[in-house]
């Protein structure tokens, strides 16, 4: 059991269908959740909570669009190199300032509305990032070019954390 | 295939038909203490059919104690000694303390966690807390005929650390073995959703004496999933009783009071917010020391005008938790409401409007929490009835972090983290020839350290001279079942290594709560000698029985001199057991312990194994 993915059964693939994966999860920490050795030895508990921390932290990593991306390259021995490398598209780092002076604009008129619109419109473009991050992975094998499209759904998401960031504090 | 267990002669057999293990709601106006009996969940009452305990301690000069009824009658007479809402101290230092002005106590600001002087001595909120459960405990040893095999605790899901801690150090103090801290609207999570067998998307809203939690949990095949939780641990109806209070003031012109008549009119305060759920109006009349007689009337018109702000407080917490879980209100299908004070229909109201559904009614909501902390006290220890195979998966509420350059916040476990949870960070030196470095460990959502809670500060020492930016020093965070963390630091460039694990600061040190338990009158008579064999034997019982069924089992995975050994040790833990010197007990328990490791790791992953290929093992229990 090297892979998060071997964990829970599944085959290495971007593309994963998403109650297979939580029922294997929920299958797992039944079995091996600290609850169920809270009678046992010293050593079956401690067992127990290494087992169920790395299982929780599979599933984390496999749900998340980004993580699971990341984790498929780096299985593939693809450096996203976030720390060097922050070369983007200039047509798509054009776009992202504009996606972020609408977010500016909305928190300053504190308007909620917007800032839900925009949610949802990020939502659906982090869709169509996720589709073709599966088609570049699972069928063309092009890490490469998936390396580029998990920088760019990394964008989307960090953006996508500051309206949160920006709505949470509108209603505080 | 499935093994009968039979007990060794002359040992005691489990109890058959009740279970041992309590569950514990320490609430802020009320605590109850309930029990598995024949498959399902009861609270206990007291003497006169009570089930709930007032959260109030009186002290007295001639150093008893009165906890519940008894301190109740009297607050408004010796309100410096009896004391209200602890819960709301519990792990806070007084600034942070809402209302600390209206508070008729004598505090005294210690470092990390208030303190009251009262008749009978400074006391902390861990030692009040645990005069509170003390009695909790001597109410379920009455009821179920001797020594109790542990508690599980709750706590309002959005307490942080210090708060829990603070609850764990509590219940230790009163002479509880804790078997876990559980998260209030999880636990009644569990009793709606065990009841109704509920599937789905719920909401748990849930408004306490002082303390709001909002839970989204996906409820599936018997596995209780925390997706979400925020809240406000300092919202509660605490706050709609100081409006009214404040109202008063305001309305009867009254002057500065002293303690016992701002005890006098809290209390009124109280009664009349209750009597404003069913009525229309409420009287308020109340005469003062100085004989002056204060009558005024409250319409419930006016209550929700003065209080919509407390509401309205409720609302942001619940759609960032929704938001956290990726969820619409229209993914929800049912909301549970939870604690006294969601009886208020304004509060009701609210929560219809924001997941636009009638909320749900039908648990008492002043005990459905205690009901679900008993089932998971039955649960862990192993008293499950048939069909009852269910698993509880649960978060932690705020985001663990460690302080940066410039005093900013580098989040390492980040809120609704499904626990346990282990997370790792590298950070590295600063300085050439840099020998140590100082950690602080923050919770809280804010990027500024100083906008968070400061949970502890420690060093790790012994890093070999480098250059700056050579050593890698890496700092775990693990956050346990009980949603406790700790934290250690390890640097590994030059293979040399050096752990450190600490406590919140705002937690007891062991050292300190060993010195209470001696200090105390409930256990200065007791004999720690006793106490300490009484433990060790019950944890060399269990481990013993777990190894036996863990060798009827899967005995086969080991080889013949693995086993050899596995089984002189036990058989060494055996025959220490029956004597009386407990340190030869805990001597064996631990070398049976790790004589074990390998084979608990063995079986672990064959369990998953087996999980994987889809082959039920719903008795693997050691």
């Amino acid at each position: 059991m090297k892979t998060h993915f071997e964990l829970f059964g599944l085959q290495p693939a971007y593309a994963l269908e998403a109650e297979r994966l939580e029922r294997a999860y929920r299958g797992i920490q039944s079995t091996i959740h600290p609850d169920r050795f809270a009678q046992a030895g010293d050593a079956a508990r401690r067992a127990s909570i290494e087992w169920s921390t790395r299982v929780n932290e599979a599933y984390r990593t496999l749900k998340d669009p980004v993580r699971r991306a990341r984790y498929l390259l780096e299985l593939q021995g693809v450096d996203l190199g976030m720390e060097t490398n922050t070369a983007m598209p200039a047509e798509f780092l054009a776009r992202q300032m504009e996606l972020r002076e609408a977010l500016e604009l909305a928190a300053a008129e504190k308007d909620a509305g917007a800032l839900e619109r925009q949610h949802a419109a990020l939502r659906a473009e982090r869709r169509e990032l996720q589709d073709a991050l599966a088609e570049l992975i699972d069928a063309k094998r092009d890490y490469a070019g998936a390396a580029t499209l998990t920088r760019k759904l990394m964008f989307l998401d960090r953006l996508d954390q500051e309206i949160d960031a920006t709505l949470a504090e509108i209603e505080a | 295939m499935a093994l009968f267990q039979i007990a060794e002669p002359g040992q005691p057999p489990a109890p058959r038909g009740g279970c041992r293990a309590v569950g514990i709601d320490l609430g802020t106006t009320h605590s109850l203490v309930a029990v598995m009996r024949g498959g399902a969940a009861t609270v206990l009452t007291d003497g006169e059919g009570r089930a709930l305990l007032p959260s109030i301690v009186r002290y007295l000069p001639d150093g008893r104690t009165e906890v519940g009824y008894a301190a109740q009658a009297r607050q408004a007479e010796d309100p410096r000694n009896t004391v209200v809402s602890i819960k709301r101290y519990m792990g806070r230092g007084l600034k942070d303390v809402a209302h600390a002005e209206n508070a008729p106590y004598d505090f005294v600001d210690a470092p990390g966690m208030v303190q009251l002087r009262t008749s009978a001595g400074v006391k902390s909120p861990v030692e009040i807390s645990a005069d509170i459960l003390g009695l909790l405990r001597r109410r379920a040893e009455l009821a179920l005929g001797g020594e109790l095999a542990g508690a599980v605790v709750t706590v309002p899901a959005y307490f942080d650390d210090a708060q829990r801690q603070a609850t764990k150090d509590a219940a230790r103090l009163a002479g509880l073995e804790v078997l876990r801290l559980l998260n209030e609207p999880t636990a009644a999570a569990i009793a709606y959703g065990l009841e109704n067998a509920a599937e789905g998307v719920y909401a748990v809203f849930d408004l306490g004496g002082g303390t709001f939690d909002i839970s989204i949990l996906r409820l599936a095949k018997g596995v209780f999933e925390v997706v979400a939780t925020n809240g406000d641990s300092a919202l509660g109806g605490d706050d709609w009783d100081q409006r009214v209070f404040c109202w008063l003031a305001e309305a009867a012109k009254l002057p500065p009071l002293d303690a016992r008549d701002m005890r006098l009119l809290l209390v009124k305060s109280r009664e009349a917010r209750e009597h404003l759920t069913y009525h229309g109006e409420a009287r308020i009349t109340a005469k003062l020391s100085n004989g002056d007689v204060v009558d005024e009337t409250l319409d419930s018109e006016t209550f929700c005008r003065i209080t919509q702000h407390l509401v309205q407080k409720t609302i942001g917490p619940t759609r960032r938790a929704l938001r956290d879980a990726g969820l619409a209100v229209e993914d929800v299908k049912g909301v549970v409401m939870v604690g006294g004070a969601t009886r208020m229909p304004q509060v009701q109201r609210a929560a219809g409007e924001l997941f636009r559904r009638d909320p749900l009614n039908n648990l008492d909501p002043d005990k459905v929490v205690a009901l679900g902390a008993a089932m998971q006290a039955g649960a862990l220890a192993g008293d499950r009835g048939e069909g009852e195979d269910w698993l509880l998966l649960d978060v932690i509420p705020l985001s663990l972090g460690i302080e940066t350059m410039g005093g900013l916040v580098e989040r390492i476990v980040p809120r609704n983290s499904t626990i346990p949870a282990a997370r790792a960070q590298e950070f590295t030196t600063f300085k050439d020839g840099q020998t140590g470095m100082s950690f602080h460990v923050v919770q809280g959502e804010r990027e500024l350290v100083s906008d968070c809670r400061s949970l502890a500060r420690f060093e790790l020492k012994g890093i070999p001279p480098m250059v700056a930016g050579a050593a890698r020093v890496r700092v775990t965070f693990q956050v346990d079942a009980d949603g406790l963390l700790s934290v250690s630091a390890r640097e590994a460039t030059t293979g040399a290594e050096s752990s450190v694990a600490v406590k919140p600061s705002y937690g007891l040190s062991d050292g300190a709560i060993e010195r209470m338990l001696r200090d105390s009158v409930a256990h200065a008579k007791d004999d720690m000698r006793a106490r300490a064999l009484r433990e060790h034997r019950v944890e060399g019982e269990r481990l013993a029985a777990a190894v036996r069924s863990a060798l009827a089992a899967d005995g086969a995975m080991l080889g013949a001199e693995e086993r050899a050994r596995i089984e002189e040790r036990l058989a060494a833990l055996e025959r220490v057991l029956a004597g009386t010197d407990h340190r030869a007990i805990k001597t064996a328990v631990d070398a049976l312990n790790r004589a074990t490791e390998e084979f608990a790791a063995q079986r672990m992953d064959a369990s998953v194994r087996r999980a994987l290929a889809g082959r039920s093992i719903a008795n693997l229990d050691a």
